[in-house]
């Protein structure tokens, strides 16, 4: 097991050491004339306003805790899969071992659904969504006026054509 | 060899909790955690549980690491007076120096001093290193059933509190 | 006969002490960041890295003794830890909303 992770750490330490490799050759090669043009967040585009780090909307809080709830029991399943179709364990208890290990996981995955389903019901997963106003426009000229002249104007001018 | 690992890893989990301890810049502080979680994970395979450790990862810096960043960005006062240039900087002070820092060091070296003159007893059989998420799997369906099903309550507990506090406007 | 206790190999490479002073050095860094730092966020990532340190004595304990237990506990742990994030910084993040604060030297009102 020690010799698979360090083949992972080799992929690491390659990986950082060719990044560095390519963006040290990169730094020796460019040319370095900064002017405040090319410094700017978006060079030739929208100005931004203030500063990045503006305060975020609590409904994104919301989706990363569904998020790393969820992730938990994720992980309470990757044990419990490996071990579920297990044959020796099943045979040792007369096959009563898959079904007990699906009741507990059955019982242990409904309780997060009890959950996703009381934040569903609740609206905390609705997003807000901007409600777009349609002008309204207030005339002392009824509607039906209106109505009248483009029908007067209409036949005129299908009477040109 | 493995101690040459090992001391890279400890160096890099004590290196970057020192950092969080002095840094005034609370995006360094969380980024200097990422890096102590990565430090300790990879401690965690080093002593032979390789299940934890990408647990490790995917639970702490894949979820809690992204959901302090959140609470971060959400407890921020904004400052009208940053221009787009500026760097993001949230500085923050310390306090009561002296008293934390006698009262920690003392315990750390009570602690040492125990530790030193401790002697472990080992017993076990040769560890070959194996995978051990079979045995997780075995060890959660059977004799850790019940903290197994209460920790299913208790996330959803979290879930229901945590978003009730965190969507609903106090009366005040 | 008795047989003497068999040392697990993993020893050989890595002596327990050094995990030992480790993990203490760890809880410390966190104790430290807990008792001197003002910002509630810089607590919570304190106390995260004390969760790790004492993680890391369990596995450590765990695999010198070759007891899955302790790798159990580490499990649990994990999942606490997470729902005590989500619940804790929820509890911030509506304390910054009643009081546009989050430091923690504004939030002495309980005291009698």
């Amino acid at each position: 097991m020690l010799t698979d992770f360090g083949i992972l750490l080799l992929f690491i330490l390659a990986g950082l050491g060719l990044l560095g490799l390519i963006l040290g050759i990169g730094r020796l090669l460019r040319p370095d004339r900064p002017n405040p043009e090319k410094n700017a967040t978006y060079e030739s585009g929208e100005e931004p306003v203030g500063n990045a780090n503006v305060q975020f909307n609590v409904r994104f809080y919301v989706v990363a805790l569904l998020f790393v709830l969820f992730e938990i029991e994720l992980i309470f399943l990757f044990p419990w899969a490996v071990v579920f179709g297990n044959e020796d364990l099943i045979q040792q208890t007369d096959g009563r071992w898959g079904w007990f290990a699906l009741a507990e996981m059955t019982v242990f995955v409904g309780m997060l659904i009890l959950g996703l389903a009381y934040a569903w019901v609740k609206g905390y997963l609705d997003w807000v969504r901007p409600k777009p106003a349609i002008p309204a426009t207030e005339s002392p000229v009824p509607a039906a006026l209106y109505e009248a002249i483009n029908k007067k104007y209409e036949s005129k001018t299908v009477n040109k054509t | 060899m493995e101690l040459a690992v090992f001391y890279f890893f400890a160096f890099l989990a004590l290196g970057s909790a020192v950092f969080i301890l002095l840094t005034k810049n609370l995006m360094y502080a969380a980024f200097a955690l990422f890096l102590s979680l990565v430090g300790v994970a990879g401690l965690f395979v080093l002593s032979g549980a390789d299940f934890l450790a990408i647990t490790q990862l995917m639970v702490y810096v894949g979820g809690i690491l992204v959901l302090i960043i959140f609470g971060i960005m959400l407890t921020r006062t904004p400052d009208k007076t940053d221009d787009s240039q500026s760097a993001n900087r949230i500085l923050l002070n310390s306090r009561r120096r002296f008293w934390g820092l006698t009262l920690s060091i003392s315990l750390f070296l009570v602690l040492i001093a125990t530790i030193t003159q401790a002697t472990f007893r080992l017993s076990g059989m040769p560890i070959k290193s194996r995978s051990t998420i079979k045995t997780l799997g075995v060890e959660l369906m059977t004799s850790h059933l019940l903290p197994f099903e209460i920790a299913g309550i208790l996330l959803l507990v979290a879930l229901i509190g945590a978003a009730y506090l965190a969507l609903n406007r106090s009366p005040s | 006969m008795i047989q003497p206790p068999a040392i697990p190999e993993i020893i050989q490479l890595i002596p327990l002490k050094s995990y030992l002073i480790l993990s203490t050095a760890l809880f410390v860094i966190g104790i430290i960041g807990v008792l001197t730092r003002r910002n509630a966020i810089v607590i919570f990532m304190s106390v995260e890295l004390m969760l790790n340190s004492v993680n890391l004595l369990l596995i450590a304990f765990s695999s010198y003794r070759s007891d899955p237990t302790g790798q159990v506990f580490v499990f649990f742990i994990m999942a606490v830890a997470a729902a005590e994030v989500a619940v804790g910084l929820a509890i911030i993040v509506m304390i910054y909303r009643n009081t546009r604060t989050i430091d923690i030297n504004f939030l002495k009102k309980l005291k009698g």
